[in-house]
């Protein structure tokens, strides 16, 4: 029996069925187990031009046996600039009662510019599909300054409360001019399932899952996504529980049970909420070794003994190569000892991070440069038109990384 | 004097072909067990003074003697037992508290012993500590809750009250006057040897001991005892006792007859007083009270020095701590009801407090829920023997443990649990100066750095077969512990799901 057939005879033991078109009892995160690697891959135009997910789709349909169906996802940055200044909510339901509670629940909280359900056509091996829908919305102006939070944080905490609260509906897309679109499936089905080659963006990430935490539903597939962090993960980190309960005290609420959630909500926690750089959330992420960081200056010595210390519980262990979304830039990160495969390469103005080169050159065979980064040591790339500084993030040139 | 209804617990089995009457024995025992019986020519012995401390036999050159369990009894009685019965003489005769000393030796529930270690297979590979590396090093103290940075957008380091381990074991507090000088001094060579911390206890600190003050916790209790300027500004960080494993709710008691010269200058009391150190703190009534003299030490030491506050884990642990987090204090220790002594009321070591590991769990989590366990590190003590014990400790949300009974049994102690008769043969529980001697500080601060450094190894390799290279994803890390044969009450508490989940 595949491993798809044995999801199947899975959902079929406990009940599970197909209704118009969703899960009744959609087993979550944690609940089985299934012993397995994944893919991610990542393009962006530092010119900030837009660009379709086809090149994303061909560089991770190479790593097409790094997958095993049971998830795969896109996230697209720049793709929605008629609504860019709106916040758009991309929301899997498995009821119609969790549609209705939802919109609820965001009537109550938002302007709601503009609702639809997301574009998709059938394909064979995308089954089971939930309803999925799309909001562009901006926070009610009367309960932001009643909550006494920035937009951010009022969206994060929405989000958050859907998730938690809201049975069958489950917000995987949160931030402005970018959106995640994800499923059950090949990657590359996945991508002609939502037509992404109809959409544009300036940077585009794609992950191929190999689950080992979980069956495979349309929530768990990757990206995780918060507001504009979108996180695509290879890696199954051992840290996960330290950081989860230390993340939680935040408001956070890790509710998958799956490593890429927990790094996510500490990226945001680290990069937005405490005005950390991205390179510093490196640091702390995959800190350096106690004795790489004495052999440094004092004046670095001192910042690097800060940063682990003062976040020591966000160090995360285990395999991990992630890349991360945000707006106006990508950052690849490998675990400190690099168990994980991470290529990354350039060419003109696009930057390609990749799990192997293979997906890089079937996509550009001719790159000025490749080269693989170090253990813990980041690659951010962003826009040319990003200040340095702005938006916390980096700009610094691809070829001084 | 009426009649002692008492059998001596031991019998001293002398093998009389193998034994030379060399009289190391009675050279050697402080109780006055053995004596020579010139008209026999051989030795003999006084059973009912023996505490079974072992000195005789582990000194004797022909290995002539052992000590066994006496095998007299009382009509078998389930509810009736010896020690009940025994005791009830013991206590009709004098009228007096039982007094013991050492954690209690009932048979209560050791949970880390109910609960077992993750390792990692295949997905996520298990780490080579020796191809790796593998970092055991901690900080203990309050966390920074934000960013700060200058003009030039670099962030501003100055962290103060932070306490630098290499690993993540400390010597807990006991008091110059309750174990000898000797032992105080390996405790603080190997303190500084292995890049942790030994604790002066309520002792004072002997002017002899100042050089080690960056590896030195000095304790201020209830009694005030060699509490000055100087004796604060010399350790690395300052532990306010509130409370101790082995008597919740007890003051200390140094007899007279222990307060030599030394020691009376150390405590800053006079020669032969009894020194009696209250329960509570005579100025501290209430957590607002604790405040203020969290905040008086800081001030004291101009805010260089972390603050401990010690509390026994007893019923309402997790409030309590939380009040305690909210005090100002960067570090709380807690130290669980198996915990050691120099003395206690039997009764009291015996029941009243909760073991560690449950205090432990239901802290950590009492300060997640409530979010501020950033603001203070965790430290437990009370009965931890192994390097499982500290991995245990660790994930359940210990940032690093105290131990002093498995540092006592490094350096010789057999735990025969007599420390208040100030008898120890071993040179550790002790004053008496011939006593004293028989501990040699450079052999004893040897094994103490031999045991914490088999402990570190082990507790690397554990890391590493769990896929962690650092003790900060260690901690807290529960998934890591599965509990066996536990209860659901049990597994709720401790927060971890049951072998097989």
């Amino acid at each position: 029996m595949d491993k798809l057939s044995m999801v199947d005879a899975f959902f079929h033991a406990r009940g599970v069925h197909t209704m118009d078109g969703y899960h009744q009892q959609m087993p979550l995160e944690g609940e089985v187990r299934i012993p397995s690697g994944c893919a991610i891959s990542g393009i962006i135009d530092r010119s900030g031009k837009r660009f379709s997910a086809r090149d994303a789709i061909t560089s991770i349909s190479v790593m097409h046996d790094r997958s095993n169906g049971l998830g795969g996802g896109f996230a697209g940055y720049g793709i929605y600039p008629e609504y860019k200044d709106y916040t758009a909510l991309h929301i899997f339901y498995y009821s119609s009662e969790a549609k209705r509670a939802c919109e609820d629940f965001l009537e109550e909280h938002f302007d709601l510019i503009n609702l639809s359900k997301i574009p998709t056509k059938k394909h064979p091996a995308i089954t089971d599909v939930p309803l999925i829908w799309r909001y562009f919305v901006t926070a009610l102006p009367t309960k932001l300054s009643f909550s006494q939070l920035d937009e951010d944080e009022y969206t994060a905490r929405c989000v958050i409360r859907i998730n938690r609260e809201i049975e069958g509906a489950y917000v995987f897309s949160s931030g402005k001019d970018m959106g995640v679109f994800k499923a059950v499936g090949y990657p590359e089905d996945v991508g002609e399932f939502y037509m992404l080659d109809e959409y544009e963006g300036y940077s585009w990430t794609v992950h191929g899952r190999y689950p080992t935490n979980t069956p495979g539903w349309w929530g768990g597939s990757h990206p995780f996504s918060l507001l504009s962090y979108s996180v695509v993960h290879n890696g199954e980190i051992s840290s996960y529980d330290a950081n989860r309960r230390y993340i939680e005290m935040y408001g956070y609420a890790c509710t998958l049970q799956t490593d890429t959630e927990v790094i996510t909500y500490m990226i945001d926690y680290l990069h937005r909420r405490m005005g950390l750089t991205l390179e510093e959330v490196s640091h702390v992420l995959a800190a350096p070794f106690w004795s790489t960081i004495e052999r440094k200056d004092e004046k670095e010595r001192a910042e690097y003994t800060y940063l682990r210390n003062t976040f020591a519980s966000m160090l995360i262990t285990g395999p991990f190569s992630i890349i991360l979304g945000f707006k106006n830039g990508l950052m690849a990160l490998n675990d400190r000892l690099k168990l994980r495969s991470l290529v990354a390469a350039e060419k003109g103005s696009r930057v390609y991070l990749a799990s192997e080169e293979a997906a890089i050159r079937v996509i550009e065979p001719n790159p000025d440069r490749l080269w693989y980064p170090s253990g813990g040591k980041a690659v951010i790339v962003t826009l040319d038109s990003v200040q340095e500084g702005e938006e916390h993030g980096y700009q610094l040139p691809v070829s001084a990384l | 004097m009426g009649i002692n209804y008492l059998y001596p617990p031991f019998e001293i089995i002398r093998n009389q072909d193998r034994c030379i009457t060399c009289r190391v024995c009675e050279r050697q025992c402080a109780n006055l067990v053995h004596h020579y019986d010139a008209e026999k020519g051989r030795m003999t012995a006084d059973e009912s003074l023996c505490v079974n401390c072992h000195r005789c036999v582990s000194l004797c050159p022909t290995r002539a003697l052992k000590i066994v369990k006496t095998d007299h009894t009382f009509k078998e009685n389930a509810n009736w037992k010896t020690e009940v019965i025994e005791d009830i003489y013991r206590q009709a005769q004098t009228g007096g508290v039982l007094l013991a000393s050492m954690g209690t030796p009932k048979d209560y529930p050791v949970y880390w012993d109910k609960m077992l270690i993750n390792a990692s297979q295949v997905t996520n590979p298990s780490i080579d500590p020796l191809r790796e590396p593998m970092e055991t090093r901690t900080y203990l103290g309050k966390k920074n809750s934000k960013i700060e940075r200058d003009s030039e957008g670099r962030i501003i380091t100055n962290t103060t009250g932070q306490l630098k381990m290499d690993i993540p074991i400390m010597f807990s507090a006991m008091s110059y006057g309750s174990i000898s000088y000797n032992a105080h001094k390996s405790l603080a060579i190997a303190a500084s040897e292995l890049g942790t911390f030994y604790n002066t206890g309520e002792g004072g600190l002997h002017k002899d001991f100042y050089h080690y003050g960056k590896h030195t916790i000095v304790q201020v209790a209830s009694g005030r005892f060699g509490v000055h300027p100087d004796y604060l500004n010399a350790g690395a960080a300052i532990e306010i006792k509130m409370g101790q494993g082995a008597k919740p709710g007890i003051g200390g008691h140094l007899p007279g007859s222990k307060i030599g010269e030394d020691i009376s200058a150390t405590r800053m009391i006079p020669l032969y007083a009894d020194a009696i150190s209250p329960a509570p703190h005579h100025d501290i009534y209430s957590i607002e009270d604790l405040r203020q003299l969290v905040y008086a030490l800081k001030e004291a030491t101009r805010y260089t020095k972390p603050i401990i506050v010690k509390v026994a884990a007893v019923h309402n642990i997790s409030a309590i701590a939380s009040g305690i987090a909210r005090s100002g204090a960067d570090i709380i220790a807690i130290d669980g009801f198996r915990g050691g002594t120099g003395a206690a009321p039997l009764r009291i070591r015996d029941n009243v407090g909760i073991p560690i590991e449950l205090a432990l769990a239901s802290v950590d989590q009492r300060l997640r829920q409530e979010g501020i366990r950033g603001n203070v590190s965790l430290v437990v003590g009370g009965s931890i023997r192994s390097s499982s014990d500290v991995i245990k400790a660790i994930a359940l949300g210990a940032d690093a443990v105290y131990i002093a009974t498995s540092a006592l049994v490094a350096l010789g102690c057999h735990l025969c649990r007599t420390c208040h008769s100030g008898k120890c043969n071993w040179g550790i529980a002790t004053q008496n100066p011939e006593l004293v001697k028989r501990l040699n500080p450079d052999v004893g601060s040897q094994h103490l750095v031999n045991l914490i450094t088999a402990w570190n190894h082990e507790i690397k390799e554990m890391m590493g077969g769990m896929g962690i290279n650092s003790i900060e994803a260690l901690r807290g890390n529960r998934l890591m512990l599965r509990g066996i044969g536990l209860n659901e009450t049990e597994l709720k508490i401790l927060g971890i799901s049951h072998a097989g989940q």
